[in-house]
């Protein structure tokens, strides 16, 4: 856990030991080892998301066989059904929201604490502690609360609850994100003191002021940390469900205003028993969240900066 | 920089500033917590409509009506499920990610290269893409309304995270006491067990500590899976509260509330070095 080093394109698998023993008896060794990965990651992953790739093209619901119905749960999904819509509108909303709001504040308390002589590992430990308790359901109902009608925001604002209305109720569990913003700071902040020192005086030598060197050597250095942060962050904020169904108290309300993809996908499957479609939208977030990584590793080229690349 | 008598003092109010905004951040964080904790002894008139965070007494009898639990089902029972699941994950995590982490670190095999990167893949999988699939297995089987699928995934290291946590840590041992073993005649095993692991002990805390609080605080999988009133997690439990609306529920559910985030900050506070580490390396070897 103590030697870091910022991650390199050229961090691959490392060449292994010297060969001693007979190669037969080493590799039978390694399968022994990864027995229990090797068996977990056909029958619970590669078999799962075949049969539920075979389910998206049927009409299942748990009881009865699967009906093949070739593309009709998509044909639906995407032309007849105004809720799946209205998830997917509802999900991208509170991924721009939430994300860009969480990063940006884990950034600026990074910095912040990045040159503290005093106190750093206190605020350090204490911005980190929402990110273990933010995913409780403790605090998801505390939050329910807080912005519910005199709660207090409604107190302190005067707006009403949020969560009883519409146009609110998506802030206040975006807002609930935005909060755990301790986890991505932690990364910022170890990101920013491998930074070599040199950097910085070699910069002021050149006259370099506080901004300058921020935006010449911060932004550059800290890039890939920044990258790694906006995927980890976006492909979580995807999957949301707990604080959305805790605050609009396992409804989706007020008017779906809340009902996230996830939470419509439960909807469907476990509460409604359409499997094939739920399956068929399990399926559909699979390859959004494949496109936006695919997409974000594409432009990461034009503005991630990996030092060793002037090694190669 | 070259700082002067002249220059030094801007710095010191700068710095003043930076540990005032710390602060002022700080309490706005910290408001929901005080928040459950006040309202957690609060009388049942003083939750809504009362802009005073501090109760006017405090009303213990929350706890006591929380400590009966929900559905008629006791709370040491609930306490009692939630830990079942979060000690059999944790075990699950820890013997099995530890076992695969070796053979990706270390050990030379055929397709090495693309396992590894499969494995990494499934970091990143979306857990709803594999959901309904796993399910419908686990209700063939008649496993559905038992903690079996909660636990076993665990013990098949399907949170690839952890294995790569603990393969970016082996990779940072020194080779030398593994060769040394070899030469004293140590097989892959002894090595493993009596070399690689004792020294991997960080890594496996950090794994232990991060499965029991992303266990304990799960919802969604004890959701689908979990029937009975009397197989509910505190997880599960407070979700009952979730639809009553009457505010009277409200002291001894903020009350079982806290209850629930104990275990969590108890552990956040004596791990919180394990935590915060853990969490700065994951991101940093990409």
């Amino acid at each position: 856990m103590t030697t870091t080093a910022i991650p390199t394109e050229t961090d691959r698998v490392p060449a292994t030991a010297p060969k001693r023993r007979p190669k037969r008896e080493r590799e039978g060794a390694a399968w022994v080892f990864l027995s229990p990965w090797v068996l977990g990651a056909t029958v619970l992953t590669l078999l799962p998301m075949a049969v539920s790739l075979y389910l998206s093209f049927t009409d299942y619901d748990l009881f009865n066989p699967p009906q093949w119905v070739g593309l009709r749960n998509y044909v639906q999904m995407f032309t007849e059904d105004p809720r799946y819509w209205r998830s997917v509108v509802t999900t991208v909303t509170y991924v721009v929201i939430a994300v860009p709001l969480q990063l940006a504040l884990a950034l600026v308390v990074a910095l912040a604490l990045k040159g503290m002589k005093r106190g750093k590992a206190f605020y350090r430990s204490a911005f980190y502690a929402p990110s273990l308790l933010g995913a409780s359901m403790s605090i998801a109902l505390v939050w329910r609360a807080v912005f519910n009608d005199g709660g207090t925001v409604d107190n302190l604002l005067g707006t009403g609850g949020w969560v009883n209305k519409p146009g609110w109720s998506l802030l206040a569990v975006a807002l609930l994100t935005v909060w755990q913003f301790g986890a991505p700071m932690v990364i910022f902040l170890a990101g920013l003191q491998q930074i070599p020192a040199e950097l910085y005086e070699a910069a002021a030598v050149d006259g370099a002021g506080n901004w300058r060197q921020f935006v010449s050597v911060t932004v550059p250095m800290l890039s890939p940390v920044l990258f790694f942060n906006l995927v980890l962050q976006t492909i979580q904020a995807f999957q949301v469900f707990t604080p959305a169904f805790a605050v609009s108290a396992g409804k989706g309300g007020p008017a779906d205003s809340t009902l996230v993809y996830t939470m419509y996908l439960y909807d469907r499957g476990f509460v409604a028993s359409h499997m094939g479609y739920a399956s068929a939208m399990a399926w559909v977030l699979l390859l959004v969240i494949g496109v936006v990584t695919a997409v974000l590793f594409r432009t990461s080229r034009s503005w991630v900066f990996y030092a060793s690349e002037g090694d190669r | 920089m070259t700082s002067t008598a002249v220059s030094h003092k801007p710095v010191r109010w700068g710095r003043l500033a930076v540990h005032l905004g710390c602060l002022a951040a700080l309490l706005v964080m910290l408001y929901p917590l005080a928040w459950l904790l006040a309202t957690s002894l609060k009388p049942a008139d003083e939750v809504i409509a009362s802009l005073n965070l501090l109760p006017s007494h405090l009303e213990w009898s929350n706890y006591s009506t929380a400590m009966e639990g929900v559905n008629e089902v006791s709370i040491w029972r609930l306490l009692g499920n939630s830990l079942l699941i979060a000690g059999g994950a944790v075990l699950g995590n820890v013997i099995s990610c530890s076992l695969a982490a070796y053979a990706f670190a270390r050990l030379r095999f055929r397709l090495r290269g693309p396992l590894f990167a499969f494995m990494i893949a499934t970091i990143m999988l979306p857990h709803h893409a594999v959901l309904i699939p796993q399910y419908i297995i686990f209700n063939q089987l008649g496993l559905v309304n038992t903690y079996w699928p909660l636990i076993l995934p665990k013990f098949l290291a399907t949170e690839a995270f952890f294995v790569f946590l603990i393969v970016q840590f082996m990779r940072g041992l020194p080779r030398e006491l593994e060769e040394a073993a070899r030469i004293d005649g140590c097989g892959p095993f002894r090595s493993f067990f009596q070399v690689v692991l004792p020294l991997t002990r960080p890594a496996l805390i950090t794994t232990a500590i991060f499965t029991f609080i992303w266990t304990w605080n799960d919802f969604f999988t004890q959701l689908i899976y979990l029937f009975d009133p009397d197989k509910f997690t505190l997880t599960l439990a407070l979700r009952s509260f979730v639809d009553a609306s009457s505010t009277s529920a409200f002291g001894p559910m903020f009350a079982m509330s806290v209850i629930a985030l104990l275990p969590i900050v108890l552990f956040f506070l004596a791990f919180q070095r394990f935590l915060v580490e853990g969490m700065a390396s994951s991101g940093l070897k990409g």
